[in-house]
């Protein structure tokens, strides 16, 4: 599968992940939560930046829970819950958000 | 962590990038994490290089994997055992090893070490203790 | 617990590595290239002779048969089981620890 910015191709694998993590970038995001029907406001954003910086420490994106507990951690127990993430990412906190990162889906995730 | 709560172990005995083997069994390992059950992994034979620092995949065309063993404290897999003969045949020391940590909930999140180097009679014990093993 | 190994011993050391870590009174299983362990006269003898000391050691009669390893090429003390001894063995242990 694949999608098209301004003239270029961007490949995903059959969920809509992004095939090459280096083809990511804020207008990658934004494109890929419209289609979701989904505004990016700066709550999202610093949940998105936090799963690249995770990416790129650990090269995994973290399972929901991990990312949950992490988020708290770094942003405040107000963020670190589900109910928070769930109403940024109705489709799921890590898949959704990972899926705008350019990340992989979710290892650990079931 | 419940009460009723297995104990798994996960045995790793291949280096990591001849064979699929470590990558998968850190992908189980990962996976498995969420079923919420008491996991430990071993370190034996071949398997303790998975562990070894300094690992850069930068010219040979592979994912470098080892930063994914630091998140490991992340999803609550907070006993690493390395079998000290394994190390010691193949030229390493514990000073060798990543240096592997988790944050102790339950000790004001204090900063632990993961990585235990254990002697034969220890991991025997330690195997005789588990409701499950797997072996990568 | 019933170990299990199914590799050469002359291409991996897992059976050497489950000798050296598995409990004294343990029920050692060769399976597939494992059987490869059990011939007379191989290297791997007195390390199988040692371990039928302290464990009791078996190989699949199928596999063994499939290799063309004759009962009477085998190491003393090691006991030939066939399908329904390897499940009896796996119903028989609480645990089974597969090496690969």
């Amino acid at each position: 599968m694949a999608f098209e910015i301004e003239g270029k191709t961007y490949e995903t694998d059959e969920e809509g992940y992004l095939a090459n993590l280096s083809d990511w970038s804020p207008e990658v995001a934004d494109f890929m939560a419209k289609e979701d029907d989904c505004d990016l406001t700066d709550n999202h954003w610093e949940v998105i930046n936090f799963l690249r910086e995770y990416y790129e420490e650990y090269q995994i994106a973290p399972a929901v829970r991990v990312l949950t507990k992490a988020i708290g951690k770094r942003l405040g127990k107000e963020k670190g819950n589900s109910k928070y993430l769930y109403e940024l990412f109705p489709y799921g906190p890590a898949k959704q958000a990972c899926k705008y990162a350019g990340l992989p889906k979710p290892t650990g995730c079931v | 962590m419940g009460n009723g709560a297995k104990k798994f172990m996960y045995v790793n005995r291949r280096a990591p990038y001849g064979t699929i083997y470590a990558l998968e069994g850190l992908e189980v390992v990962l996976i498995g994490a969420a079923f919420d059950q008491d996991v430990s992994m071993a370190f034996v034979d071949d398997g303790v290089f998975q562990l070894k620092k300094g690992q850069d995949t930068g010219e040979s065309n592979m994912k470098n994997f080892s930063p994914t063993y630091h998140a490991l404290g992340d999803y609550e897999v907070t006993k690493l055992y390395v079998d000290r003969e394994s190390l010691g045949e193949r030229g390493l020391s514990q000073d060798d090893l990543m240096e592997l940590t988790y944050e102790d909930e339950d000790d004001d999140y204090k900063e632990k070490p993961s990585i235990r180097i254990v002697d034969r009679k220890e991991l025997m014990k330690l195997m005789e203790e588990q409701d499950v093993i797997l072996n990568f | 617990m019933l170990h299990t190994i199914n590799k050469s011993p002359f291409e991996k050391n897992s059976l050497g590595t489950c000798l050296r870590l598995a409990k004294p009174g343990s029920d050692i299983l060769l399976i597939e290239d494992g059987v490869y362990s059990v011939i007379k006269g191989s290297a791997m003898e007195s390390k199988v002779r040692e371990a039928t000391k302290e464990h009791t050691v078996y190989a699949l009669g199928p596999d063994l048969k499939a290799r063309g390893i004759e009962e009477n090429r085998l190491i003393e003390g090691v006991k030939v089981v066939g399908y329904d001894g390897f499940v009896e063995l796996a119903a028989d242990n609480d645990r089974v620890q597969s090496w690969l």
